[in-house]
């Protein structure tokens, strides 16, 4: 599937993270953050990730930029390899994406002003400097509805919505296609997270990017995604359109990830079916055989244990991981 | 009338620092009654955490103190009594959970230590009594294996765990209020609903009156009888949760829940957004604290800070503006 409308496409990612012990640091195991994804992303898209803590999804951004090197798996971009580059072709790529943090208080650095983290990027990458550089990073602060005249100040001066707003800009300033926002608004107030995410509307409208939004809330994902992918201990379980998702929901654990969230109006929420799943999400260092799933799924038969359900399309682009289910 | 357990009259918590006071909490009224839940909503810094600690007379001096104000919790003033009667009081018959179950536990205290402490102070258990009832308590928060785990130390259990054992230890002397601050929001979605569901089932067992204070409209949606709505230190209105959902009356209320993303609106709907920040509770402005983030403000908002009245059964706001005319046209 090398079309080309698609930005990113993931082939049978995966990421395992070595866990060692004693002193002599002998590896004795893996984290399995991630499990063998696949997936791509469109142009102009938004492709959003979901999962609970401990799922993968953090990992897989990082992954897909190259701030991890895979352990195995392909991430083609704009149709090239680059799990395979070094140096400066993969800076050089790297440049055509950008990484959005959760926590804007952390992800900033507390000695530089606002205008130096905004364009430091730019000075990096060799795209600007003198009038020019100011200039641009004027034009930033602009386009993030923040005023140029606050580039003198530092991180602490503002507030966490400004700062996520900061974060935005220098993402921005190299003019990436694809950017990975990773929990961008969930350390934010609820009514500033409706001005990020509608700041996040407005700017892939107007710069034609391209998102993979990384988010634990369903209702925040849901809104600003075109398409849904929802994880489930470092694999994809289910991947439909956004509406599909809420409408038409098929595998077990994304029927109750839905139903665990409540709907801010009682009148509908009383409404709704509850599945209430019991105990926790198992360590990835030592994962259920077969569908990792299937200790807690209501569905689940013998056979569940032994095989690793494949994503299936039930039509459109609707794909589910369980043979139970469509 | 139903009985009210607890009763917060005209509640002033003001804190002072180098920027001067910080009027955290600044004249608060309301009122939770037997068996009832009540959620405490609103944004960081509104109040929310501050007003429940000074419930429990638990707010740092310096650089914080009640300047003002009653509390009732069963017809006594618990601003008035001495040191050595809430310590009676806290923990026997009010208790409270913490957002953070990780930094709230004792981590060299293995959970029966834990839990047997109140059990043996308040209720006057011995060893061997409080160390079963630990285990029957663990057990109903659902806990597996409680007999076999009650012996371990906090970091062997998850996050989702270490809160129910902190719901067990509130819970350990059967107070009449409890209070929780966030009790989920370190939590994933579907363990924060396993732990709602321990609460509420709690709640109607055995009659405890409960505060849940969040950020999440969800949940208080879900889980809670009433809804008090807070803003800078103040009450903005408060009602039953079907009235509060179905037809706020407060601009700050209408915003806040235009404002989120629905799973079950299309996807289409264009959230509204409330402009501008929280204002610094140090430079409060004069009159109505939401005034200039509010879209139906007048001239008299800015001027004069607006009574709470009601508007309905029950339902009551702080707010002069007609708010129902201007969303007709």
């Amino acid at each position: 599937m090398s079309d080309d409308n698609i930005l990113v496409q993931v082939e049978d990612l995966h990421m395992y993270f070595p866990v060692t012990a004693g002193v002599l640091r002998r590896k004795v195991g893996d984290v399995k953050a991630v499990d063998g994804l696949s997936f791509h992303i469109k142009k102009g898209e938004t492709l959003g990730l979901v999962g609970e803590s401990g799922c993968g999804k953090t990992t897989t951004g990082r992954s897909i930029i190259q701030l991890y090197k895979p352990t195995s798996g392909k991430v083609l971009f704009e149709g090239k390899d680059i799990t395979q580059l070094k140096g400066g072709e993969l800076r050089k790529t790297r440049r055509n994406m950008q990484l959005i943090f959760q926590d804007p208080y952390a992800s900033l650095d507390p000695r530089m002003t606002a205008g130096d983290i905004i364009g430091e990027p730019l000075v990096v990458h060799n795209l600007a400097k003198g009038k020019a550089l100011k200039e641009q990073v004027d034009e930033l602060f602009r386009m993030v509805e923040l005023e140029p005249r606050m580039r003198i100040r530092y991180p602490h001066e503002f507030s966490g919505g400004q700062r996520q707003r900061i974060g935005i800009a220098r993402a921005l300033s190299v003019r990436p296609s694809l950017i990975i926002c990773d929990e961008p608004v969930s350390a934010l107030d609820v009514s500033i997270q409706t001005q990020v995410i509608t700041l996040l509307m407005r700017l892939r409208e107007e710069l034609n990017l391209t998102y993979l939004f990384i988010a634990h809330d369903l209702s925040v994902v849901r809104y600003i995604s075109d398409r849904v992918a929802v994880m489930y201990l470092g694999r994809i379980v289910e991947i439909t359109d956004s509406d599909e998702l809420y409408d038409n929901p098929l595998h077990p654990y994304t029927k109750a990830l839905l139903s665990a969230v409540p709907i801010p109006d009682p009148a509908v929420d009383r409404q709704r079916e509850r599945i209430l799943l019991t105990g926790d999400v198992p360590s990835p260092v030592n994962p259920p055989p077969g569908c990792n799933f299937h200790p807690r799924c209501h569905l689940a038969v013998d056979s569940c244990k032994e095989h690793v359900p494949e994503l299936r399309n039930i039509g459109g682009e609707h794909w589910v991981a369980c043979p139970r289910v469509g | 009338m139903p009985e009210k357990v607890l009763e917060v009259k005209n509640l002033k918590t003001y804190f002072y620092t180098d920027e001067g006071e910080l009027r955290a909490v600044d004249g608060l009224s309301y009122h939770v009654n037997k068996g009832e839940s009540v959620g405490l909503v609103g944004e960081s810094a509104c109040g929310k955490s501050v007003s429940a600690m000074s419930i429990m007379r638990l707010i740092p001096y310096p650089p914080g103190i009640i300047v003002g104000g009653e509390i009732f919790f069963k017809g006594q003033d618990i601003l008035q009594v001495s040191e050595e009667e809430m310590r009676h009081i806290r923990g026997d018959q009010i208790a409270m959970v913490f957002q953070e179950p990780t930094t709230s536990l004792n981590p060299v205290l293995t959970v029966r230590t834990q839990i047997s402490e109140s059990l043996e102070l308040h209720r006057g258990m011995n060893k061997e009594e409080s160390a079963k009832e630990a285990v029957t308590l663990l057990q109903l928060v659902g806990i597996p294996d409680a007999e076999k785990r009650v012996g371990d130390y906090p970091y062997q259990f998850s996050g989702g765990m270490q809160q129910r054992i902190m719901i067990a230890m509130a819970l350990s002397c059967n107070p009449e209020l409890l209070i929780a601050d966030e009790p989920t929001t370190s939590l994933d979605v579907t363990v924060q609903a396993q732990l709602l569901e321990i609460m509420g089932n709690l709640k109607s067992q055995f009659g405890t009156a409960l505060i849940v204070i969040t950020h999440n409209l969800g949940i208080v949606a879900r889980y809670v009888d009433r809804v008090n709505v807070m803003y800078a230190g103040q009450l903005m209105e408060t009602g039953p949760t079907d009235a509060i959902y179905g037809e706020p009356r407060h601009p700050y209320t209408m915003g806040l829940l235009a404002s989120v993303p629905r799973l079950d609106l299309p996807r289409n709907r264009k959230l509204s957004v409330i402009p501008g920040l929280p204002p610094n509770l140090a430079r409060l402005p004069k009159g109505c604290s939401f005034a200039p983030r509010c879209s139906y403000v007048t001239s008299r908002c800015r001027e004069e800070r607006p009574e709470l009245e009601e508007v309905g059964p029950d339902h009551y706001r702080a707010c002069f503006a007609d708010v129902r005319k201007k969303k007709d046209k």
